[in-house]
């Protein structure tokens, strides 16, 4: 093989230190997600905290000229001599808890759990079928499964208490007499697919000769759950209970399902927060939910990414 | 091999659980294979007798209703060529520049992004818009959503970056590549799966978002499908049931089509990990 | 083509010194491997002349010109990535032809300069396929296409033979060897495979620890191996090393250890300035040196049998020594030979190396380089 011998001349370009991108062009390409993140997710952050001292409202004097008020709304919203009432932010933060706790941590997680476990043994027909209905119920939009519910838990025609008529049961207005149980079994329908999809992928990713070596043990299924599968899945779920918890915390779906009623029976603090700040026009006091709302999440979040550093380093 | 009997009992039990556990997820939703289909659905659970597109052809003779889905498709692919495009430039920066301090800023945008939800900050995110004088623009929910979900497809894409070896970039340079045409050459192709994971995702949370186009939006010209639908069942008096049905199903579609798409192209359990 | 220099380069990540002060210059034309264990800075010093990292300090010449800080685009060099580096979404062709896209150059002279490479490395047919439709053989032939493609002042390789399997890989040597011989192509190859190091070079660096230990040509290196390190790294298997107490008497060197029977050897003024350090001193016989001894064999070293492996055209005969170190020979025959506990293994007193007690090589008088 031949080559031509080299001329070239043309002007180099000189790097003090290579890198497959220059500080320079780095810092360029960080610029747009940069501002949009900072305008929309950082300044939100800092300016609810602001607007949380102030009695800011969405009409009238104080639309524009919003006084400092200091702690004020705080006081009002852990206000002792009505704080455990309905329609109250106490009240709301109790039902928030009581619904993260049945729905995600019991309803979603426990859920999740057993569906993986099944998917993994049943014979691949049923895995589909069962897996198709499960995400279905977590990839819609959540107005359409909202009305959906709506729909299922009509009083004179729903499915449920069509269904409930074929055994022998009495229907029922459900959304009116047990509203709280219908948005926790709500929730735990529509978030299930999440554990599933984190339980069932982590238990695929057990070597399968761990549960050959039980079977020739002669292990049962539940022992090969209790002492090989969830041992080995501990850290998937911490991972999974903190995911959902936070997201738990700050759904709104619920809203369109029940409206937050009736008579603030099913007011979530994310509902109530709307209802403060987008009805009732208070946009300090709402604030004041934001932050606090904001607070929890913090907490949450600093142990999730802590344990996720770990794992890092490890 | 052989199963014993009760192995053998143990699997119809377990198959048979499944099963009804699948049954009572399909109940609530069961109402929608059949009502889009019925001219005269109800409320209750029927059989179309006929089966028939009437409902359908009523969605597309109503003038909000196609409007709305028209608003729904601007604001989602303008946010998702918004996230896609910043995400992809910034996720590279992350992997591939010595920029100091850009595992801090990656720490901080993912701890900001978990803590800053939508239904914590809408107060402040409606001041924002209005200061602006955004309110009631599809200007709004696209920067809004752009912002939001901007941290978690850095996050995700900068991990697909790390993932690719950075010889690809590093042999059309040193055969005489500039960066640019390093990035857009070899680096650019390269990413794109990651890319088109991000936009679908990016994609079906504005699609089905409710909570930030309810807040900022205020005219029916505005109004994305969520919001519309939304206020089909929940305003007037009696829902309009066969409009809203066929209509939640067209709404409902790319959806679904995208998730088919994702988990036959990348199988299922990727989609899974993504859902903020 | 073009020369190298390296002069006074250093490189360090973070506070880990990959590269430590190397300085040495490649001829125009040369052929020069990078030999040395994992992790001795191989690599890093190749993507320095690359330019795909920048010296700590120091200085880097490429044909007399100061390259330290221009941008790898710039240099007009070739490499040939360790993971052969195709973008998966080109063919053959177009990944092939991608340097002279960059260099604006048309598509058809582009293609037709494609064809001609690849025509010479036995890839011709294969052009538009992908990347991944193709062979891991022809995956190496196509990346070492892609470099040979446009005129280049120096080729550099690193490792690009090491995803082979052996066959391919005798067979990539063979090519490249014969390559080099017909460009007479500057080229930088880093190995840590020292007989593909021997069969290719002109000239060998063996470094260690982010430094040269030697630079010579393969025969001086495997001749006269600077150090213990560099006798243990080239030869297969390695030179055989063995701790000795030296005397002097009657103007000759004694070199005592147990099981070593060896006449005196000739003293020179390199031994005289060692033993002026200590007397411990080491002693190296390459395998292929050494033979069963016959009876009355003046220089032998002697042990219990360890192990014999017929290896087809040779035998590699282990002998485990008193303090359990051991002594590898290899004999030459075609036969399994049958051996008894007590081995013997002879020597002749010129086929021995010595290492002072640093273990730098002790040289003979009138020594010069080959
Ligand atoms: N970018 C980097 N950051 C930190 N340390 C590095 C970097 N690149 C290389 N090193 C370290 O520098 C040392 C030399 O690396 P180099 O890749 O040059 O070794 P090598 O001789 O090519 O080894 P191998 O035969 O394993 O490829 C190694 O210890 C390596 O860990
Ligand atoms: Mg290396």
């Amino acid at each position: 093989m031949t080559t031509e011998p080299i001329i070239e001349t043309k002007p180099k370009r000189r790097v003090k230190n290579f890198a497959l991108l220059s500080n320079r062009a780095g810092a360029m390409f960080l610029t747009p997600a940069g501002l949009l993140v900072s305008v929309f997710v950082i300044v939100p952050f800092f300016w609810v905290i602001f607007v949380s001292f102030t009695n800011r409202t969405l009409l009238g004097s104080t639309a524009l000229n919003p006084e400092f008020v200091g702690l004020a709304n705080y006081f009002a919203l852990f206000d002792g001599s009505n704080f455990f009432q309905r329609g109250q932010f106490g009240f709301s933060l109790i039902l928030t808890t009581q619904f993260v706790l049945a729905s995600a941590l019991l309803g979603q997680a426990l859920l999740g759990l057993l569906l993986a476990w099944l998917i993994q043994t049943v014979p691949p027909a049923v895995k589909r079928l069962t897996e198709t209905f499960v995400i279905a119920a977590w990839i819609l939009p959540e107005v359409v499964i909202g009305f959906a519910w709506f729909a299922f838990l009509d009083r004179d025609q729903g499915t449920l208490n069509a269904l409930l008529g074929t055994v022998g049961l009495p229907p029922g207005d459900f959304l009116l007499q047990q509203p709280f149980w219908v948005i926790v079994v709500f929730n735990t329908w529509r978030g299930a697919a999440f554990s599933m999809m984190l339980f069932s992928s982590a238990f695929s990713s057990i070597p399968p000769s761990y549960f050959q070596a039980a079977d020739v043990a002669g292990a049962s299924s539940w022992q090969k759950f209790k002492d090989i599968g969830l041992p080995l899945i501990r850290g998937h779920i911490v991972t999974d209970l903190i995911l959902i918890t936070m997201w738990t915390f700050n759904t709104f779906t619920p809203f369109l399902l029940t409206n937050g009623g009736p008579s603030y029976r099913t007011e979530l603090v994310s509902i109530y927060n709307y209802r403060v700040a987008f009805n009732d026009f208070q946009f300090g006091k709402g604030a004041a939910v934001g932050v606090i709302m904001m607070l929890i999440n913090l907490a949450f979040a600093l142990i999730y990414l802590s344990i996720g550093r770990k794992k890092k380093v490890r | 091999m052989k199963l014993t009997l009760p192995a053998f009992i143990g699997r119809i039990a377990f198959s048979a659980l499944a099963a009804l556990i699948g049954a009572a997820f399909a109940l609530p939703l069961l109402w929608f294979l059949f009502a889009p289909f019925n001219a005269r659905a109800e409320l209750g659970l029927a059989i179309p007798d006929p089966w028939t597109l009437s409902n359908f052809v009523t969605v597309f003779g109503n003038s909000f209703a196609v409007q709305a889905l028209w608003n729904s498709l601007i604001q989602s692919v303008g946010g998702v060529i918004l996230v896609g495009a910043a995400a992809t430039l910034a996720a590279y920066a992350l992997s591939r520049s010595s920029l100091p301090g850009k595992g801090a800023v990656t720490y901080i945008l993912l701890l900001f992004s978990s803590v800053v939800s939508g239904s914590a900050a809408m107060v402040p995110i409606f001041l924002i818009v209005s200061a602006a004088g955004l309110i009631d623009t599809h200007l709004a929910v696209i920067l809004t959503f752009a912002g939001g979900l901007l941290p978690t497809a850095m996050f995700i894409l900068r991990d697909f970056i790390d993932s690719i070896p950075k010889s690809y970039e590093e042999s059309a340079m040193v055969a005489g590549a500039s960066p640019v045409q390093a990035f857009f050459d070899v680096a650019l192709p390269v990413i794109r799966p990651g890319i088109v994971v991000v936009v679908v995702w990016g994609f079906v949370n504005i699609w089905g978002s409710f909570l930030i186009p309810f807040i900022l939006l205020r005219s029916d010209d505005q109004m994305p499908a969520s919001v519309a639908i939304y206020s089909f069942y929940s305003e007037a008096g009696t829902p309009i049931v066969t409009l809203l049905a066929a209509y939640s199903l067209i709404y409902s579609l790319p959806v679904i089509a995208l998730y088919l798409f994702v988990s036959w192209k990348f199988g299922f359990r990727f989609f899974g990990g993504i859902k903020a | 083509m073009a020369s190298v220099e390296f002069s006074n380069v250093t490189k360090i990540f973070g506070n880990f010194n990959a590269v430590s002060d190397v300085s040495f210059s490649i001829g125009d034309g040369e052929f020069v491997c990078l030999l040395g264990p994992s992790g001795c800075g191989k690599t890093t010093s190749l993507r320095m002349i690359a330019g795909l990292e920048t010296p700590t300090s120091g200085k880097l010449l490429i044909g007399g010109e100061d390259v330290t800080h221009y941008h790898p685009k710039d240099r007009q060099i070739s490499m040939v990535f360790q993971d052969y580096a195709l973008y998966p979404h080109m063919n053959l062709a177009d990944n092939i032809a991608y340097p002279l896209k960059v260099r604006g150059k048309s598509v058809t002279e582009r293609h037709g300069r494609a064809k001609e490479v690849a025509d010479v490395l036995k890839i011709g047919h294969l052009l538009d396929r992908l990347p991944s439709q193709i062979s891991g053989g022809q995956q190496q032939r196509t990346s070492l296409a892609r470099a040979l493609v446009y005129p280049s002042q120096v080729y550099l390789f690193d490792e690009p033979l090491s995803n082979l399997d052996a066959k391919l890989r005798l067979e990539a040597r063979g090519f490249l060897n014969h390559l080099q011989r017909d460009m007479g192509m500057t080229a930088v190859y880093v190995t840590h495979d020292q007989a593909e190091a021997m069969a290719l070079a002109t000239r060998i660096a063996v470094m260690d620890q982010g430094k040269i230990v030697q630079y010579a040509s393969p025969i001086e290196i495997y001749r006269r191996p600077a150090t213990t390190f560099v006798a243990n790294f080239v030869g297969n298997p390695p030179m055989n090393l063995v701790p000795v107490e030296a005397v002097q008497g009657d103007g000759q060197l004694r070199p005592s250890a147990d099981g070593l029977v060896l006449g005196g050897l000739a003293m020179s003024s390199g031994i005289g300035t060692a033993l002026g350090a200590g007397k411990t001193l080491t002693l190296g016989i390459r395998p292929e040196h050494l033979s069963i001894a016959e009876p009355g064999a003046a220089n032998t070293i002697a042990g219990k049998l360890f192990a014999n492996e017929n290896m087809g055209p040779e035998s590699l005969v282990t002998i485990e020594r008193p303090d359990g170190s051991r002594v590898t020979a290899r004999i030459f025959t075609d036969d399994h030979i049958a051996l008894d506990q007590a081995v013997k293994l002879s020597f002749s007193s010129e086929h021995v190396h010595l290492f002072d007690g640093a273990g730098n090589r002790i040289p003979a008088d009138g020594e010069t380089p080959i």
